[in-house]
């Protein structure tokens, strides 16, 4: 049933209203957490603002164009070490940021196509296992890259990376705004959020766009989706890319975070964790994505505390939290897979055709 | 010494072992067309098991010969990973036989992260040594040598295989396994259960994985928590290079890819001048796996042109 238009809706607040309450609770965010916390915690909320970004961007490939992409990891490594060889002392370079990112998102986004294009004829299993060969072979030569030419220094990573700074604003250090104190983590926090708001808004343009519904289609059901007119090879090369572009983005915005980066980073388990953050949350669904890449990022930190649990429970702890907390996502990951197959929060769609599949 | 025939018995010897693994991929496969992720992880639990019934054995009783220790470790661990490999299939996978394909994938991501963690906690994160209980004898072939070892790999994998290819081919259990991996519903109609033959592959494929697993101990001499992994992704991508659902395809893939291995490794410094090591070994596996998808995406024994997506 329609609304009378003349009359006032009263019972949900207005649009402009909802929009300027999250932005100021988003606004707050850092504050709040770090006062009821601690420090580390905003610490994690840089991060998972980062995992929305690259869960946000693997959602292209896997869950608007329906490619399994078990090696996106590499992208983002791509971008982390692009960014490290032009702002660190590695090779002497200290380009600023603005210059150096979209080149990590770039180079990124054609390595996207170069893997994108033999595999175009691959589905499903084979997909995933080619894109996970191509993810460890990125790693293994970031590995072994430092002899006998050093390029990425091998192992030990590459240190000392540039933060991001705007002209002698430095982003890492703590400064004075409007007579509070903003440290380095919340100013990051700041910059996290207005690449992660960038990258929400080109996901949603994308979903309703020709485009978007290409994917769709493609996913759906390949050949149909060529027989109306869709140049099924482009569309998947430009899923690949545009994937690969915030990959590489999320890694140039990591490296100018953490300062360091090393292969360790970007081993299958990150991919494979990425993958779990949209499927878990809800494949093809922008709102799902977000909440599983936020709960993924956050639940083996919050499952350190069954160190405290244990010595309630038992008075003393058997078993380091630190190793109980893989055991418990691995649990987790199973059981949400058995029981909300769909996700935590599906896309309606999604969660039709699951009903469709449970009659 | 001659490098040439080393790397050539090296490859063999390596090259049997992911032909046991890749063999409970493909048959997996075969019937269920899921990747069973976790497949790697049961070699590592097998290895691990093993390991520890031989060091207590050998520490309780050191008079006792070699074979007969690895015999009892063998003999605790098969039924370890056969339970193992059962579970899984009963939790994780049949639950979701019908779902979308990502679903079992996701589950048996999260059973390889489980059975790690759980190994890590029983058995430490440090390395563990295969305990000296193996005769340590060396032949010496034409300037290679053999190791006692790694000839009781090579008769022992190649016996399994072909008692695998008798019971695939000639028992009534290979039949009905043949023919739900031909078609589930019409195998079903012909009186076969279904779910009793995708229990026993699994069964099958463990008990492989298990002997796979004290073999690669015994070859590098140390297990580890970690070691699945990779072993399970070179024994699939061995799978795939032969043609996944394809038993003989399995055998074949896993010699070929540890002969690759082992002699991409030996010659690659020279080869490339010395620009890349022996430090790449672990690339080859993928650059097989990718070529072979690219550009024979059926695998070397696969039926072409059947289109599995």
């Amino acid at each position: 049933m329609r609304a009378v238009s003349n009359v006032p809706d009263l019972k949900t607040p207005p649009r402009w209203l909802a929009f300027s309450l999250l932005a100021l609770g988003l606004a707050v965010l850092p504050f709040l957490v770090d006062a009821g916390m601690g420090r580390s915690w905003v610490r994690l909320l840089d991060l998972a603002l980062l995992y929305v970004i690259l869960a946000l961007g693997l959602n292209i490939v896997v869950g608007y164009a329906g490619l399994l992409d078990l090696g996106y990891v590499a992208f983002y490594a791509l971008g982390a070490y692009v960014y490290a060889w032009l702002a660190s002392p590695q090779f002497g370079l200290h380009l600023p940021f603005w210059a150096v990112l979209p080149l990590g998102a770039a180079l990124a986004a054609l390595f996207g196509v170069l893997l994108g294009a033999p595999t175009l004829r691959l589905r499903g299993d084979y997909l995933a296992i080619v894109t996970l060969g191509f993810g460890e072979i990125i790693r293994i030569f970031m590995n072994n890259l430092n002899a006998p030419v050093n390029i990425t220094n091998g192992p030990q990573g590459i240190n000392l990376i540039d933060p991001v700074r705007l002209g002698s604003f430095d982003l890492s250090q703590s400064h004075q705004l409007f007579g509070y104190t903003f440290t380095g983590i919340h100013l990051t926090y700041y910059l996290f959020l207005l690449f992660t708001l960038m990258v929400i808004f080109i996901s949603m343009r994308l979903e309703d766009s020709r485009i978007g519904r290409a994917w769709v289609a493609i996913r759906e059901d390949e050949i149909a989706a060529a027989a109306t007119g869709i140049n099924t090879r482009n569309l998947k090369l430009l899923a690949f890319a545009m994937g690969a572009t915030f990959g590489g983005l999320a890694g140039g915005l990591f490296a100018s975070f953490q300062g360091f980066i090393s292969p360790e980073s970007f081993n299958l388990m990150e991919s494979i964790m990425i993958l779990c953050m949209i499927v878990l949350g809800g494949m093809g669904h922008i709102p799902g994505v977000i909440f599983g890449a936020v709960v993924l990022t956050l639940l083996p930190e919050a499952l350190r505390y069954t160190g405290d649990w244990q010595r309630e429970l038992f008075g003393r702890i058997y078993v380091d939290p630190a190793d109980l907390r893989m055991l418990l996502f691995g649990v987790a990951l199973v059981a949400v897979m058995l029981y909300r197959p769909a996700g935590l929060l599906p896309s309606t769609r999604r969660r039709r055709e699951f009903a469709d599949a449970k009659g | 010494m001659d490098i040439f025939l080393q790397q050539l018995i090296n490859g063999l010897v390596l090259g049997s072992v992911y032909a046991l693994v890749a063999l409970g991929y493909t048959m997996v496969y075969g019937i269920l067309e899921l990747i069973n992720f976790a497949h790697g992880e049961i070699t590592m639990m097998g290895a691990m098991v093993a390991l520890a019934v031989i060091g207590a054995l050998a520490l309780a009783a050191p008079g006792l010969p070699g074979v007969l220790v690895l015999g009892a470790g063998l003999a605790v661990a098969i039924p370890v990973c056969v339970a193992l490999g059962l579970v899984i299939e009963r939790v994780a996978y049949r639950p979701l036989r019908h779902a979308p394909r990502l679903a079992p994938l996701i589950t048996a991501i999260g059973v390889s992260i489980i059975l790690q963690n759980v190994a890590m906690l029983i058995w430490g994160k440090q390395y563990i040594p295969f305990p000296a209980v193996l005769p340590q004898g060396r032949h010496a072939i034409h300037g290679a040598t053999i190791t006692d070892v790694q000839i009781a790999i090579l008769l022992l994998a190649t016996g399994i295989m072909l008692m695998l290819i008798l019971v695939v081919q000639k028992t009534r259990l290979g039949r009905a396994m043949r023919a739900t991996a031909q078609s589930r519903q019409v195998a079903s109609l012909m009186g076969v259960d279904a779910n009793r033959v995708i229990a026993a592959t699994f069964a099958i494929g463990s008990a492989l994985a298990a002997v796979a697993g004290v073999m690669v101990s015994a070859y590098y001499g140390l297990a580890h928590y970690y070691m699945g992994f990779l072993l399970g992704l070179k024994a699939f991508s061995a799978a795939v290079l032969g043609g996944i659902g394809n038993l003989g395809g399995a055998m074949l893939g896993g010699l070929l890819l540890g002969l690759i291995e082992s002699f991409g490794a030996g010659y690659i410094g020279d080869l490339t001048g010395g620009f890349l090591g022996s430090n790449y070994q672990d690339v080859f596996a993928f650059f097989v796996l990718i070529a072979v998808l690219v550009f024979r995406p059926s695998g070397l024994l696969g039926a072409r042109g059947v289109e599995r997506a």
